[in-house]
């Protein structure tokens, strides 16, 4: 760790920062083929971190982390939502939400100050390396923004992305902290994102042929008052 | 090597589960017989485990393992996936045969995925275990491709894959931990040893995301809600699955932690327990009372008993321990019987609504006595085998002078027994103004299942074998105390 070069630091705080800045834009838009271009952006920024730190050293685990995440999430997952809920992502509908888009980036802006100063005592433990201050904090604000997405939007491709969001923090913290788990593990945990978002999609088309939206604010027969 | 036919058995089981043989029910068939030997098999290393000096066996050093309390979980696991195969013969009905392979594939595959959590002693490993659960349970839940069906599962997806995101990062954070330690080999055991030099702080933030993200699996209070609209959902074998033995399997992977938290001193855990499990057995009580669905009032109760336990391992010590681990056996096998008892019940009345069912025990007598048996045996009424485990957490819980958790918890449970019991004797005895037996009858299969799966609920009740007792204080060992 400690022979990481301050440019590939600097670097990776850019990728850092430009990581929030694309999971804001994730809360902030309206409409579904934004969210899932931002989406794109912050996984693209996920891949840049992983392979900067794997750089120097050189860690296969890393780079392969990188190109894993690029296949699924930049490639893969696109793809597969174009193919089964075309419509719901090209018509510009907007997206219903619980929470307007102002008062969510405060609580967004809420949620990254809180994700930083809750990683504070962690990273302490870590003295030299400067990457781990930034990944973690940054990672568990993903995190956080993914689940306060996840509660506040309504429907399954949002829902979907808001989940995938919280992955991609959880990694992004990850590559700092765990850079030299092994590669099977890692192998296996994007195999999953990529079987569950399989799942889902096709869950979101059942959902469709049974109530034709993909609007998860239908979903509200089963509770407790009847 | 047992344990590496154990895993194999099951997922060939899968395997051959979708051949496409023209034979009638040939999925059933093998899933039978696969989950029959898994059963004997997992007798057999639990005989193993206590012959062997050290009570570990090795399959695979540091990847696959069992402990005792491992054991267990493996015996319920698959105790309760037998007899959910046999019920499933007489209750499923398939439209066609693609459905049916459909249906049997994610069955087996779902026992495969709850098999290895125990054996795997890699905990990143682990997790994607954990993760393969929910995959192949999901499939099961929307099985009924209703409108309710389908929400239940979405629901179930979404809260769960969000819990589990967010314990991958408290995994990331262990290994975290784990390396700065300098540790050798990156398993349970390994971690339990070099604790001591872990880092308090990352420890503390691990476990507090692994508690967090996998309650959300096991049904805690506030991150319930899927659970008892999956649970009541899904066609009833697969309930008693997840129900039964689901919740508690992803329990055991907390109580792995344990151990290594109290070694390393960073985080008073057992309050967390007793604190979060007091809210479950709480909120769960009062939610009982006023159900509408029978099976959500199993499912409500599953949240009740899973509160029960984590109070039970959060008072620590020998005796809470040991009675916390008999309790996991009589939840398991009460709970799953409950369901098979509520899936008679839907099989003869085709509504799930309380209301809507009156009189069990004049019109169909043996639907109606299995029902009220399932009712009073997960209620806690003596003489089962609910009742004794309770009743030795509370003598563990005074004996310590928790005399507030344990007056809370007294509280919950009598809530919960009288609302368990107000529903289920509307339902058996209540007045629907006719006195003629119907001409329902239940498939044989379902009568055999009720048989077998009665018998651990009485047995453990009454009298515990020596054997299962040894093994019990060895796996309460593992936990600490």
């Amino acid at each position: 760790m400690s022979n990481i070069t301050p440019l590939i630091t600097n670097l990776n705080a850019l990728a850092g920062g430009l990581f929030i800045v694309s999971t804001f834009g994730i809360v902030a838009t309206r409409q579904i083929k934004a969210s899932l271009k931002f989406f794109i952006l912050q996984s693209i920024f996920l891949v840049i971190s992983a392979v900067l730190l794997g750089l120097k050293p050189f860690s296969l685990d890393l780079m392969a982390v990188g190109a894993i995440n690029l296949i699924t999430k930049v490639f893969l997952l696109p793809w597969l939502l174009k193919r089964m809920v075309k419509k719901e992502i090209y018509t510009k509908r907007e997206i219903t939400q619980v929470l307007n888009i102002p008062t969510s980036l405060i609580i967004a802006l809420i949620l990254t100050i809180a994700a930083y100063f809750f990683s504070l005592p962690w990273v302490e433990t870590q003295n030299i390396s400067s990457v781990v201050h930034i990944n973690v904090p940054v990672g568990l604000a993903g995190l956080f923004l993914g689940a306060y997405t996840l509660t506040v939007r309504r429907e399954a491709v949002p829902q979907l992305l808001g989940l995938l969001a919280m992955e991609n923090g959880a990694f992004f913290a990850g590559v700092a902290i765990a850079p030299d788990l092994p590669l099977i593990s890692e192998l296996a945990l994007a195999f999953d994102i990529l079987i569950l978002t399989f799942v889902i999609g096709i869950l979101t088309r059942s959902v469709h042929e049974q109530i034709g939206t993909t609007s998860i604010g239908n979903l509200s027969k089963l509770k407790e008052e009847a | 090597m047992i344990l590496i036919w154990l895993i194999s058995l099951s997922l060939m089981t899968s395997l051959l589960s979708v051949i496409p043989i023209k034979s009638a029910s040939w999925g059933a068939k093998i899933t039978l017989l696969g989950s029959f030997l898994t059963l004997l098999l997992a007798i057999l290393t639990a005989s193993n485990i206590l012959d062997s000096s050290t009570h570990t066996l090795i399959a695979i050093p540091n990847w696959i393992a069992l402990n005792a309390m491992g054991s267990v979980i493996l015996l319920l696991i698959s105790f309760i996936y037998f007899t959910a195969s046999i019920f499933s013969i007489g209750y499923m009905n398939f439209k066609d045969k693609k459905e049916e392979q459909k249906y049997f594939l994610n069955f087996n595959l779902f026992a495969f995925s709850m098999l290895i959590l125990p054996l795997i002693q890699e905990p990143n490993t682990v997790w994607i275990a954990v993760e393969l659960t929910t995959l192949f349970s999901v499939l099961l839940v929307g099985f009924q491709n209703t409108h309710a069906a389908i929400e239940a599962a979405w629901k179930y997806i979404v809260l769960t894959i969000m819990g589990a995101a967010i314990a991958l990062l408290g995994f990331l954070i262990l290994y975290w931990a784990a390396r700065q330690a300098g540790i050798e080999h990156y398993t349970w055991q390994g971690l339990q040893d070099i604790a001591p030099q872990m880092s308090p702080v990352l420890l503390r933030a691990s476990f507090i995301f692994i508690f967090v993200g996998f309650g959300a699996k096991i049904g805690l209070v506030p991150l319930h809600t899927w659970l008892p609209d999956a649970h009541s959902q899904a066609p009833s074998p697969v309930c008693a699955m997840l129900s039964g033995i689901e919740t508690t399997a992803i329990l055991y992977i907390i109580l792995r932690l344990l151990p290594i938290i109290t070694a390393s001193n960073s985080i008073d855990v057992n309050d967390w327990l007793m604190i979060f499990g007091l809210i479950s057995v709480g909120v769960a009580s009062f939610l009982i009372l006023q159900v509408k669905d029978y099976k959500r009032l199993f499912a409500f109760s599953t949240v009740e008993q899973m509160g029960i336990i984590l109070v039970a391992f959060g008072l620590g010590g020998h005796d809470a321990n040991l009675a916390a681990t008999t309790q996991i056996i009589a939840h398991a096998v009460t709970k799953s019987f409950c369901f098979y008892a509520a899936g008679g019940v839907l099989m003869y009345a085709g509504t799930r609504d309380i209301a809507s069912v009156k009189n069990l025990i004049q019109r169909s007598p043996l639907v109606g006595i299995t029902f009220l048996f399932g009712g009073l045996s997960i209620a806690g009424a003596p003489p089962f085998a609910l009742f004794l485990s309770e009743f030795s957490i509370l003598k563990a819980g005074l004996e310590k002078g928790e005399y507030l958790i344990i007056g809370l918890l007294v509280t919950f449970i009598a809530i919960a027994f009288f609302a368990i019991m107000y529903h289920v004797s509307s339902m058996v005895f209540g007045d629907d103004g006719t006195k003629n037996k119907s001409s329902f009858s239940l498939p044989l299969s379902s009568k055999i299942t009720f048989a077998i799966a009665s018998l651990p609920i009485i047995l453990l009740g009454i009298y515990i074998p020596q054997n299962l007792q040894n093994l019990i204080e060895l796996a309460a060992k593992t936990i600490g105390g």
